[in-house]
């Protein structure tokens, strides 16, 4: 049975449709990818998951539970077993890497403080910044933010860790720490990992299975080796990072040749 | 034609929406004012940043107008040899009047900005929504404290505000004008009612506080979070907290010493 499963989800912004009937499972154990396009709504799949959004149509269901049925101190509850790590890290500025790290265990346990200090101490030696404890977030680089932030996710030692965008914008070798990181943590912790991602080399690299999302649906799923041999156009350009194919190179609109035709007439 | 009325009606549906989610806002940090009384540490450390922080700003203005009040009202006193009363006409305008309004206009601008961008720059930053996905609900942890220090620091900050106000129109009236102290002193204290005056321009200053708080912690985690959206919501907080200072003086003026 999987841990998430998601069936005929529909979300609108505004006019525009995110999601049109997206059914996905991710199963206990694995590290699950979703991946597709800038502005195909990965982000917001792992708000929708976290409770954050709630869909037009469909449900989510975390562990059994619908999410978007729960009441809020249900859902704070569940989420207590959700860890996530943002994009930008969103470490709180104003504490320090070890306060940030404390920061769930203070909120929601009554440990004594020698305790706090031994487990922090432990999820900061996971991501190689126990000596890092005292600085502050301004004074870490990206990916030193995204392993800080990575080990608050891991604080309350959740079931699952939904992680979103952790290549974008890193070093070769943050990346090549991270990727690592994720594998290690999935496996040593007994994780279930989500992540998004457009980057296909490190995702394939790790990923169990994928789910490739498009125009508000799945287009295709399977694991790496299995897309990579996938005989959709649209799946290869995807997956080979090609500039033109069934996705334009250009915004769809009027022709060149129609533009320039037409300016005697605009004017 | 059908446009303008369209434009209208969008505008003004906007602005409805835009009072209730400030009022739903307000409930939920009214809501979460309670639990602050087992976590008052929260609210000690934001008694620091808007209220300590703000002092020296509200010394100085305060120190100033009083002086300007001394020599304004001594030249008008002047004139009917009422010079002696100096003392009564400096208190009741501060301690009625420009304490709690002066006082609330600069908190505004001191404390309100700075609530609004920070509360901004952490919605813009993703710290509040990381908050929510640790189960911590933000309304209650970085809103309410900053709310609740908001309407302790105002009426202690227009107190010091009047305060030395009337150490400023003293200084003048007296030191430079060589008005009675005695008679500065005695008859405000005869003319200063502790009820219809202190009392009532405390209530005034609480209102402001929370009024402007209110305003500034809304703002901020309503704007849009981008660089401008946060300048704009910076400068709503200074705007609206300034009509809203201004028209509920009126109202509230009117309420207390209408009657007079």
């Amino acid at each position: 049975m999987p841990l998430i499963k998601i069936r005929d989800l529909h979300f609108n912004r505004g006019d525009r449709a995110i999601f049109e009937g997206v059914n996905i499972d991710i199963y206990r154990g694995k590290i699950t990818a979703i991946m597709g396009p800038s502005g195909t709504g990965k982000t917001t799949l792992l708000r929708l998951i976290g409770g954050q959004l709630r869909p037009d149509r469909g449900t989510i269901e975390v562990d059994g539970q619908d999410v978007h049925k729960l009441s809020r101190s249900e859902l704070y509850e569940l989420r207590k077993r959700m860890g996530m790590l943002f994009q930008s890290g969103a470490l709180l500025t104003d504490i320090t890497v070890f306060e940030n790290v404390a920061f769930p265990l203070r909120e929601h346990t009554e440990l004594p403080e020698s305790m706090i200090r031994d487990l922090v101490l432990m999820k900061l030696q996971a991501v190689g910044l126990r000596n890092a404890r005292d600085l502050m977030p301004a004074e870490l680089s990206g990916g030193m933010a995204r392993r800080a932030a990575l080990a608050r996710a891991i604080t309350l030692d959740p079931m699952m860790v939904m992680y979103d965008e952790p290549f974008a914008g890193q070093d070769p070798i943050s990346m090549g720490t991270i990727v690592n990181l994720i594998h290690r943590m999935n496996e040593s912790m007994g994780l279930t990992s989500i992540i998004v991602s457009h980057d296909v080399i490190e995702t394939t690299e790790i990923a169990d299975v994928i789910y490739l999302l498009s125009g508000g649906k799945v287009i295709e799923t399977g694991s790496p080796v299995q897309l990579k041999r996938s005989s959709s156009p649209w799946v290869q350009q995807f997956m080979q990072g090609l500039p033109d194919g069934p996705v334009p190179f250009h915004y769809p609109g009027a022709s060149l040749a129609e533009e320039l035709l037409n300016r005697e007439g605009e004017a | 034609m059908i446009e303008v009325i369209q434009n209208l009606g969008r505008w003004g549906l906007g602005h409805i929406e835009w009072l209730g989610r400030g009022n739903i806002f307000l409930f939920r940090v009214l809501g979460g004012l309670p639990s602050l009384f087992l976590r008052f540490p929260l609210v000690i450390q934001q008694l620091h940043s808007v209220g300590v922080l703000s002092l020296m700003l509200i010394l100085i203005a305060g120190l100033f107008v009083g002086m300007v009040l001394g020599l304004q009202g001594y030249n008008t006193l002047v004139d009917f040899g009422a010079e002696e009363s100096l003392g009564v006409m400096v208190s009741l305008s501060l301690v009625r009047e420009l304490g709690p309004v002066v006082c609330a206009l600069l908190f505004a601008g001191r404390a309100g900005s700075a609530l609004t961008a920070e509360i901004g720059l952490m919605k813009s930053t993703e710290q509040l929504s990381g908050m929510e996905m640790m189960a911590v609900d933000p309304i209650r942890r970085i809103i309410a404290p900053r709310f609740l220090a908001g309407i302790i620091s105002m009426p202690l900050l227009a107190a010091v505000f009047s305060a030395v106000g009337i150490m400023g129109g003293f200084l003048v009236g007296h030191g430079l004008l060589g008005v009675d102290d005695g008679a500065f002193w005695s008859q405000m204290q005869v003319k200063t009612d502790w009820y219809d005056d202190v009392l009532n321009g405390v209530i005034k200053s609480v209102v402001f506080g929370f009024v402007v708080s209110w305003i500034a912690l809304f703002e901020g985690y309503d704007a849009t979070p981008t660089s401008e959206g946060i300048g704009r919501a910076t400068t709503r907080t200074v705007v609206h907290s300034a009509f809203a200072i201004l028209g509920l003086d009126f109202v509230l003026t009117a309420l207390m010493f209408g009657e007079e």
